[in-house]
């Protein structure tokens, strides 16, 4: 398999053809694409693909792109588009349409921090507004998780027991922009990853079935409850859909949640994305030095992997949430899903929140040392803790 | 054509079958029968993308359906966008069928203009149908962009002050292959527009008058009466525009007044309504429609 140095996005677009491309033997591929920064070339990349039995629709905003998106995959074509920040806000009506329909779109979105004012960095804030709307979501921390995820997502979201739409994030420019060497699998492994796709529910010519009419509360009340079973089933399901990528494709795409240093640690950090990555090197140097710190990795998001985490997390009495996101009001999202996690299980654990790398800031070595270093300090859990706020007198990165 | 129209029993399926339950004069449900006509007659079958709008109430509660046809519920301004790919996923798959995007004017003057012109542009594959009852029907009648000058809907207590959008003239800009007004007075031509626009590849844009009892506070036997008095009387021309260069007027006025349509209506006063500067407005548009399709005739 050829190795090749490319930037995240394309990592992300190779994946959305070649998955899209392996449905030429069914019912091809049909999507809605949209520019906007930083995520712009994936979409490019799909736009001057040669698919042998597709059609990309380039449209007039985000919220037309997953309608196209919702429109082919409801004809039982492979579908999936990609967006970011402001972008994701107006297609968001779509998104969720695509969750209810159960349709098994993949989407990459590139995390963007939410305007105004206006700023293209990196910012969990957008994928993790929609966090309720029926879509597994993944946080990927390189360009090679990208694309295995990604591909993971179609076969995972196109599963029978789980029939609902995916969603893969990286940070913006940390991973969407930068050229890292990366494993691109043949067309001809992921014809084998990826089946021909048979949606159960498909508009057929031939069925007078209307999708989506007037429902009433204990019917559409049912459909939300089918909803939270397949959510249920998909930690089993990704297990598999893991397994048999590991086997094609000759290496592990991850699992949902990943550990280091986890079992004797008594401070836990809790990260995702690219935070993950530099907060790694410091509990590497610092269990080096005779700590007993660990890192858990939280790349599935939803549904939240709370078992998993549970798990990971036995021996910990701390644990140091770091979120690069904000929801007004409440405090960091993978911290109030960390906090429910655990309620009821072991209250004892001392989970404090951090808010880090906001509105594309950089969280380096030395805002994790700050962070351990504030947690050690801690007898008890505080209100979410701003980092890298510029005090005017010195900088704290 | 057939002589007489099939029973339901002598039918295969309804494309809108009995027992739905629309308002008794709704112009929506004459039109879904002449278009499950026109089908027929041509042989071809269709699905039906239809967003927010009574349009999808009609469709009734899961899981029946009064629809015979494949049918898919979408987001309020999505309609063109989601009937794009599925005509997307057809064509690539080879299969027949019209894809035919059924919207109000709520959904096409409105909030799905900039979705349906996007489609225009790309010359989508689709026929786009605008049943047009000049109010938002579904919320209970209020004001759009459709809704004459004059109206009194529940968002324009005294009657709207703004004149109804020319959304032909938008959609013929677009220079689609095919632009047409239909009405349901006129079943004949109704039939000779859907026959063309079925025999017509690419982007098809029909826009129908649609009476509707409720929002109109109309008699519902007085439905079929109000708009032929309005193609009568030049109030609604029946048209055609080809490529968006070369028109066809298929009924000419004939001199029919004006004044019966506003007093049949209790959506309209007569000390709102300036019934001349309407006569003169009428008169203006159909000296222009005449003009284009003099210069610019569909038929040489």
């Amino acid at each position: 398999m050829p190795l090749q140095v490319i930037t995240g996005n394309h990592a992300a677009g190779y994946a959305l053809s070649t998955a899209g491309e392996a449905n030429r033997t069914a019912r091809g591929v049909a999507c809605g694409i949209y520019p906007i920064t930083p995520q712009t070339e994936i979409v490019e990349y799909v736009a001057q693909f040669p698919f042998s039995k597709g059609h990309v629709v380039p449209v007039e905003s985000e919220h037309s792109a997953m309608a196209v998106s919702i429109g082919a995959a409801a004809n039982g074509a492979r579908a999936f588009t990609a967006s970011s920040a402001n972008g994701l806000a107006y297609m968001a009506e779509n998104i969720m349409v695509a969750g209810y329909y159960r349709l098994p779109i993949v989407m990459v979105a590139v995390n963007r921090t939410l305007g105004p004012p206006w700023n293209i960095w990196a910012d969990q804030g957008d994928t993790l507004m929609l966090r309720d709307f029926a879509w597994l979501q993944f946080y990927c921390e390189t360009n090679q998780e990208v694309l295995d995820t990604t591909l993971l997502a179609f076969k995972l979201a196109e599963d029978r027991r789980v029939l609902l739409p995916a969603m893969t994030c990286m940070d913006a420019f940390i991973v969407s922009h930068t050229q890292t060497e990366t494993d691109l699998p043949e067309q001809e492994a992921v014809d084998r990853y990826l089946p021909d796709l048979d949606l159960p529910h498909r508009m057929h010519p031939d069925e007078a079935r209307t999708l989506g009419g007037l429902t009433w509360p204990h019917e559409e009340l049912s459909m939300r409850l089918e909803i939270d079973e397949a959510m249920n089933r998909v930690p089993r399901v990704y297990q598999e859909c893991r397994e048999s990528f590991t086997e094609i494709f000759g290496r592990d795409p991850g699992d949902m949640i990943q550990t280091f240093g986890t079992e004797d640690a008594e401070v836990i950090l809790i990260a995702s994305g690219t935070m993950a990555t530099t907060a790694r090197e410091v509990v590497r140097r610092r269990r080096a030095k005779g700590e007993k710190i660990g890192l858990v990795k939280v790349k599935m998001f939803r549904p939240y992997p709370e078992t998993a985490l549970r798990k990971a997390c036995q021996s910990a009495t701390k644990l140091a949430v770091l979120d690069r996101n904000y929801a007004a009001g409440a405090g960091g999202v993978f911290w109030q899903d960390t906090r429910a996690a655990f309620q009821g299980h072991r209250d004892e654990v001392l989970i404090q929140n951090y808010l880090t790398g906001l509105c594309g800031g950089d969280v380096t070595p030395a805002v994790i040392e700050e962070i351990l270093s504030d947690i050690a300090s801690r007898s008890e859990a505080g209100k979410p803790v701003w980092m890298g706020i510029d005090t005017g007198e010195e900088t704290v990165q | 054509m057939n002589a007489t129209a099939p029973t339901i029993s002598e039918r295969h399926e309804c494309l809108l079958r009995p027992g739905n339950t629309n308002c008794g004069g709704c112009g929506m449900s004459i039109g879904l029968t002449m278009l499950d006509r026109a089908l027929s007659d041509a042989g071809q079958t269709c699905s039906l993308v239809i967003p927010a709008c009574c349009g999808i109430v009609t469709a009734g509660a899961f899981p029946t359906t009064s629809y015979g046809v494949p049918t898919i519920a979408t987001t309020f301004a999505s309609s063109p966008a989601v009937a794009s790919g599925v005509a997307s996923i057809r064509d690539l798959n080879d299969e027949p069928g019209q894809v035919i995007c059924w919207a109000g004017d709520g959904g096409t003057y409105d909030i799905g203009l900039g979705t349906l012109s996007a489609a225009a542009e790309r010359n989508e594959n689709i026929i786009y149908i605008c049943y047009d009852n000049e109010i938002y029907g579904n919320t209970g009648g209020q004001r759009s962009s459709a809704t004459p000058a004059g109206a009194r809907t529940s968002t324009t207590p005294v009657g709207k002050s703004e004149s109804k959008k020319d959304i032909m003239s938008i959609m013929a800009a677009h220079r689609i292959p095919y632009a047409a007004t239909l009405s349901v007075a006129h079943p004949q031509d109704f039939a000779n527009k859907l026959s063309t626009a079925l025999s017509i590849k690419g982007m098809r844009f029909l826009l129908l008058h649609s009476p509707c009892p409720t929002g109109w506070k109309s008699e519902p036997e007085d439905s079929v009466k109000l708009v032929r008095i309005a193609v009568a009387s030049g109030l609604f021309p029946l048209y055609e525009v080809f490529d968006g260069s070369s028109y066809r007027i298929n009924i000419e006025p004939d001199g029919t007044d004006a004044a019966e349509y506003f007093h049949r209506q209790r959506r309209f006063s007569d000390d709102e309504i300036d019934l001349d500067a309407i006569r003169r407005f009428c008169s203006k548009r159909m000296r222009r429609l005449n003009s284009l399709a003099q210069q610019y005739s569909a038929d040489g």
